[in-house]
């Protein structure tokens, strides 16, 4: 990612009396997560390479709140969720574009009954979009054939009924697309939902994320695609713990995408 | 005396009748210890629901095996039944195979013959049904929830069906009439020669012997319902009408909180102000639910109607890496408990007395609720559309909102979305520093 990238923020904007088309809502993970960062890079890379007029709240963007609701503590959720509401309204914020499937949810069905009324989309249903309507066009070849199985983020597939996005984009790659035996509505959970991506498991007999990663295993991938930040960390953790991490990637659609 | 006998079946029938709704009247008020919901949205799509989900059977069908057995037992039982009309206008007035003689011959062989064959289908499937329970140990059926009773229960619903089924052929087979008419005894007439031997006085005598305990077996076992996890029978239609509409991730945002955070976010409130005067109902004793009386009553209609199948468990994350949740237990849990309270308010003329106990820690251990990823993998896969999520929810609210009992790890992480909008120690202006950075 040697080029610099262009990262409006809706202050920015403003400033200058214009309105991007749409908002990358980057998300705590997305921000702050080493690993979760080079998803966000990848998906401005993008954003930039089809000219999407977007912007970011930057660092008037807070936690969602989805976390501490999950975890039952829904004063906070809702503390951070007319805080958020309240700058996304002064922006007249229209339409949303997230890379984790938990902000996606969150805002998309739990802000509206608290103000905020938005277009909330999921980055792979963006990139299916961009890709259809000819914005943009992906010529590489770079994983034409590789063998890759999707991993479906709970909060897109079962919390929405989202499964036919990511793999129409993971089609356009020419990749060869392999499902896990659990997937689309039975997909086993990566482990990190629920707010335990914070805490240590309860006592148990295996970790959830090894047990997806076997699932995943199954099909013998090259790569494991992701469209979760969390996923990502719970899988790659997975892949690492069965000592495949020379063999197999683990990489989020908007990763793929962007070398494709 | 001669009208003994329908005296006799009158009695029988008001009284199991009587017995069942007595026990409805008691379901219905232990449902209503919950708090309301509004769901009078969506209604096209509910009754969609239940047209697909409930009468069709959509999502039981996704595990094909069992999915096909249960759907001829559903066919079998809801069809066979209608023979139970027969019986009840012939018990009552005395006619014999009423049917026989008011529906044109063809038909009502026709109906016979196809309740005989379903009977047969029904016994297969319930035997197949029982080796799955007690020989081939299927996984599900196995866990430590379903112990003593629960697995005593399964049996002696397939019990049940299995001799309402060889009574009803039996009745047919010892039947001289049915079987020299020659119309419907597709089955029976090979049951019939096992009976050869006996007078003509002795068949009529077995006849009535199993048209009797034929009767009085579908009273018993309607009555048996409200004591078993039989009860989705009945509660499956209106669980599957009431059951989740939006999204399955969304969860529903409290309003009492609502009403607390627009007081905190609003620069011109007086914080010393008494709060506004409103109707009683609106504010609850509690945040999040640690009873069954904190929970809604679609929450307490779920757990009557949960039939213990354990799809929901065999499905979840937590479970099936060896931790203690299993959303059945959740379901089974909640439905003991408001038995508890029902009955406490019973032998109380009709007022809870406090028992010292509560759903929280005496049933549900904190354990359990922590171990949950709220993935919905167990609403997904729940046949009647039950959400044992949303319990875990509000009990999760509980802890945290009344009892500030979240793990440690949980509770930092929140501390840190409070201070800085991040779940972790960031500070809130490096939140762009991704943009910079190589």
């Amino acid at each position: 990612m040697s080029e610099q990238l262009k990262v409006p923020t809706m202050a920015e904007m403003m400033a200058e009396g214009k309105q991007p088309e749409i908002l990358f809502w980057v998300g705590s993970a997305g921000s702050y997560d080493d690993r979760a960062k080079k998803i966000t890079k990848a998906f401005v890379k993008i954003l930039n390479k089809a000219n999407v007029n977007f912007a970011v709240l930057g660092t008037e963007e807070s936690n969602t709140g989805d976390v501490a609701k999950r975890a039952g503590n829904e004063f906070l959720f809702q503390m951070q969720a007319v805080m958020n509401i309240e700058v996304l309204n002064a922006y007249e914020v229209k339409r949303i574009v997230t890379c984790d499937p938990h902000s996606y949810n969150c805002i998309k069905n739990e802000y509206p009954s608290l103000g905020g009324n938005y277009e909330v989309i999921h980055h792979t249903q963006y990139l299916q979009e961009l890709i259809s309507t000819g914005r943009l066009t992906l010529e590489g070849n770079t994983y034409k054939g590789k063998r890759i199985t999707f991993h479906d983020p709970c909060y897109l597939g079962r919390g929405n009924g989202v499964y036919d996005a990511p793999r129409n984009v993971l089609k356009k790659t020419n990749a060869s697309l392999i499902e896990m035996k659990r997937h689309k509505g039975t997909a086993l959970c990566c482990g990190a939902g629920g707010a335990q991506m914070f805490k240590d498991a309860e006592p148990g007999n295996k970790e959830i994320n090894v047990l997806r990663t076997e699932d995943a295993l199954e099909t013998q991938p090259e790569i494991i695609a992701t469209g979760c930040p969390y996923c990502n960390t719970m899988m790659t953790d997975g892949v690492k713990f069965k000592e495949k991490e020379n063999d197999i990637k683990v990489l989020d659609i908007a990763e793929l995408i962007a070398n494709a | 005396m001669e009208y003994l006998p329908n005296i006799i079946f009158a009695i029988l029938l008001i009284a199991g009748i009587g017995y069942f709704a007595n026990n409805v009247k008691k379901l219905i008020r232990n449902i209503k210890l919950g708090h309301k919901v509004d769901a009078s949205d969506h209604k096209p799509e509910r009754w969609k629901n239940v047209v697909n989900i409930a009468l069709g059977q959509s999502k039981l069908v996704k595990r094909p095996v069992s999915g096909f057995l249960h759907a001829i037992v559903y066919v079998g039982f809801i069809i066979i039944n209608i023979e139970v009309l027969e019986i009840i206008i012939d018990g009552l007035f005395g006619t014999h195979r009423i049917g026989q003689q008011v529906l044109p011959s063809a038909l009502y062989g026709f109906l016979i013959g196809a309740f005989e064959i379903l009977a047969v289908l029904v016994l297969v499937c319930v035997t197949v049904f029982w080796l799955r329970r007690n020989v081939i140990k299927i996984k599900r059926f196995l866990s430590s929830e379903m112990k003593g009773w629960p697995k005593s229960d399964g049996n002696i619903i397939l019990y049940f069906e299995v001799v309402l089924m060889c009574l009803f052929l039996v009745m047919n087979a010892t039947d001289t009439v049915f079987q020299t008419a020659g119309s419907g005894n597709v089955i029976s007439q090979f049951i019939a020669p096992w009976f050869s031997g006996f007078d003509v006085e002795t068949l009529h005598t077995i006849e009535r012997v199993a048209w009797w305990l034929h009767i009085v077996g579908i009273l018993v076992f309607l009555n048996y319902l409200y004591f078993s996890k039989h009860l989705h029978i009945l509660l499956a239609f209106p669980n599957v009408y009431y059951g989740k509409v939006v999204p399955k991730g969304k969860f529903n945002n409290l309003d009492a909180v609502t009403a607390e955070v627009k007081l905190m976010m609003d620069p011109d409130a007086d914080p010393y102000a008494a709060p506004p005067e409103t109707g009683e109902d609106d504010v609850p004793a509690k945040f999040g639910a640690s009873d069954v009386m904190d929970l809604s009553q679609v929450q307490l209609l779920n757990a009557y109607t949960c039939t213990e199948c354990g799809r929901c468990t065999s499905e979840c994350p937590a479970n099936l890496t060896g931790k203690k949740l299993s959303p059945r237990k959740i379901m089974m849990d909640t439905r003991d408990r408001l038995e508890e309270v029902g009955k406490n308010i019973d032998a109380n003329n009709g007022e809870f007395k406090d028992d010292g106990k509560q759903l929280l820690g005496d049933y549900i251990t904190n354990e359990e609720l922590w171990a949950c990823t709220t993935c919905n993998a167990c609403v997904e896969a729940c046949p009647v559309s039950i959400d044992p999520l949303s319990i875990i929810i509000e009990m999760r609210r509980y802890l945290v909102m009344e009892q500030s009992a979240a793990p440690m790890e949980l509770n930092n992480m929140m501390t840190n979305i409070e201070n800085n909008g991040a779940p972790w120690p960031y500070n809130q202006m490096d939140r762009l520093n991704w943009k910079d950075e190589a």
